[in-house]
């Protein structure tokens, strides 16, 4: 076979490739969407679910996915800033910095069921916090940090060192020089990672099995004193959330529309998540087009 | 001490603020740090628990093919604790799966890189982006309602088994290769391509006699990090893999991975037992195999580098 027929063919074999990934791509969506849409009703995405008869809703795991994630993401942000503040502002290359390196890429590996496993055997055993909000949104935390500081160390570094030699020749401090200009430089790609790892960690389940548990109590949504275990603020009631939802309705298989709720709570977990997705990128530039427009 | 002096030789308001970021800075640094040395601290002595209170043997953990840790077996007097068979399902969905993306990774990549550039980003981009998005319990849902049913109209038996969970876990790590090999095809010197076509060599020849030979590490990086997230994912492999912890004679006979025994079992045990510490005994090799991944990593990173 001489060289142009093999290039031909190489071609001809890498496009079927790239263009099978899309049509696998667009099989998944359009297969969640297709099957899933028509049972998203406004009595579906508020009505309590229901184990053994039809016609149960995902109201309650909807409401706990969007606090858990607001919870894990106030957790997890200032401690990603600031340590990536350390890595990239302070940090100059020793050993010890090396280290703390491999740890953050370790537990940027681990699996997430081991995440949710350590989690439930400090919180959920150790401490006696029971399968609760408290417990996921901390496992959640353990399960982000590691992408968010990456992420934001990244946005970090991108911004020029000139700017913080500008800032020290004017006399301000490093700390000044972060806060004040690097910080407000960086801020659309810092969001635009922020909305990308809150994707993430919406669809994430393995970490929250036995920590926020695989229930969800009836919610009082006129109590909105945290201290109440009705309430939906409080943190130490148990909270099944919308991926758990999925798994586990799906792993018992004895809800009589399964089929039915399976497919529109993971409409609705795809929506969200590419609503995230996509609304990251255009967030970051509208940020960044208002920040630097004046 | 007059005035001057005083005011030089105190520490300045700069001085102190600099210090106060350092510290709360640092502080947060030391925590992520810490989480990882607890993690790692106390899922290991939870492991190690059943070989040092329940004397089980190593060996008789790692090689034997019994699992059955809530009933006794008669002959020996003691549960079945041999996690072979979850350990053999774990390794074989994690490589099977890797080996079927492997291809299609470099292809996609190659094409986003070297074939259609421009197309590469405008489609190719997003598309592996949605991918890398798409929660794991959503492929578990897609593996139960249209790859099992598939594998089971092909092959009979209930569909459940090592082959779907390949193909779920091989859609799950395609993307997450495919934009690191794309990092590396990225990173190849203009100059590599320049020179390897002013010698008369097709795009293909280029492609595979140049770009990919120079870019092998970085693929090969690649295709550990897929695998490490093969082998630590759980719920998407434990909803089509069938669960039942024999040791796996056929890829369409049910097969079970040391993930889907710890979701299925760790709610059903009671601290301190048997039954309970071999569990986070399993939880143990998964967090070993995640450091045997970063170590591989490292290894193939500095051998790259070498060149």
């Amino acid at each position: 076979m001489n060289a142009k027929t093999a290039d031909k063919i190489a071609t001809a074999v890498i496009y079927a490739i790239a263009g099978s990934v899309v049509l696998v791509l667009v099989a998944m969506l359009a297969f969640i969407l297709v099957r899933g849409l028509p049972h998203l009703s406004w009595h579906f995405l508020t009505a309590q679910a229901r184990s053994f008869e039809a016609g149960g809703g995902i109201g309650i795991q909807l409401f706990n996915s969007f606090y858990l994630l607001i919870l894990a993401m106030l957790i997890s942000f200032p401690i990603a800033l600031f340590a990536a503040m350390y890595l990239n502002e302070y940090a100059k290359p020793s050993i010890w910095i090396s280290i703390v390196r491999t740890a953050i890429e370790v537990m940027s590996s681990l699996p997430s069921v081991v995440v949710g496993l350590f989690g439930f055997l400090i919180f959920v055993v150790k401490f006696k916090l029971g399968f609760s909000i408290i417990s996921g949104a901390i496992a959640l935390t353990f399960f982000n940090l590691p992408i968010l500081t990456r992420s934001i160390e990244t946005s970090l570094s991108q911004i020029p060192d000139l700017q913080r030699e500008a800032g020290a020749a004017l006399g301000l401090s490093r700390f000044e020089t972060v806060i004040h200009i690097i910080l407000p430089a960086s801020v659309p790609s810092i969001v635009t990672g922020v909305v990308i790892s809150a994707g993430r960690v919406f669809g994430e389940a393995a970490a929250l099995i036995f920590t926020a548990g695989q229930s969800a109590p009836a919610l009082n949504f006129g109590d909105w004193n945290p201290f109440n275990t009705a309430s939906p603020l409080s943190p130490f009631r148990p909270a099944e959330t919308l991926a758990v939802h999925i798994w586990k309705i799906n792993s018992e298989g004895i809800m009589p529309d399964l089929s039915a709720v399976s497919a529109g709570a993971s409409a609705v977990l795809i929506i969200v998540v590419l609503l995230f997705n996509f609304s990251a990128r255009r967030l970051g530039q509208l940020l960044y087009k208002k920040l630097t427009k004046s | 001490m007059d005035l001057i002096t005083e005011k030089i030789k105190k520490t300045s308001l700069s001085t102190k603020q600099d210090r106060f970021g350092k510290i709360i800075s640092g502080m947060a640094l030391l925590l992520i740090t810490s989480v990882v040395v607890l993690i790692f601290g106390f899922v290991m002595t939870r492991g190690i628990a059943t070989f040092t209170t329940d004397k089980v043997s190593v060996s008789k953990f790692l090689f034997g093919t019994n699992w059955n840790p809530s009933v006794v077996d008669p002959k020996t007097n003691q549960p079945g604790i041999g996690a072979l068979p979850l350990i053999v399902g774990s390794l074989a969905v994690t490589f099977l799966a890797a080996l079927i993306a492997t291809p299609f990774a470099i292809g996609t990549a190659v094409f986003m890189t070297e074939i259609a550039k421009k197309r590469g980003a405008k489609i190719m981009q997003p598309v592996i982006e949605l991918l890398v998005g798409i929660p794991s319990v959503v492929y578990g849902v897609i593996g139960l309602t249209v790859v099992v049913p598939a594998v089971r109209a092909l092959f009979g038996g209930t569909g459940l088994g090592i082959l779907s969970g390949t193909i779920v876990l091989f859609v799950m790590i395609l993307p997450t290769i495919t934009s690191m090999t794309v990092d590396t095809l990225k990173a190849v010197p203009r100059h590599y391509r320049e020179s390897a076509l002013a010698i008369g060599a097709t795009r293909w020849q280029m492609i595979y006699k140049v770009i990919l030979r120079a870019a092998t590490p970085g693929i090969l990086t690649a295709i550990v990090f897929g695998m490490a997230r093969a082998f630590g994912e759980a719920l998407a492999v434990q909803m089509v893999i069938g669960n039942s912890a024999m040791m796996p004679t056929s890829l369409v006979a049910p097969a079970a991975t040391l993930t889907s025994v710890l979701t299925m079992g760790i709610g059903n045990t009671v601290m301190g037992t048997l039954q309970n510490n071999v569990l986070w005994s399993l939880a143990m090799i998964l967090l070993l195999m995640s450091l045997v991944f970063n170590l591989l990593i490292r290894l193939i990173g500095r051998k790259g580098e070498l060149k």
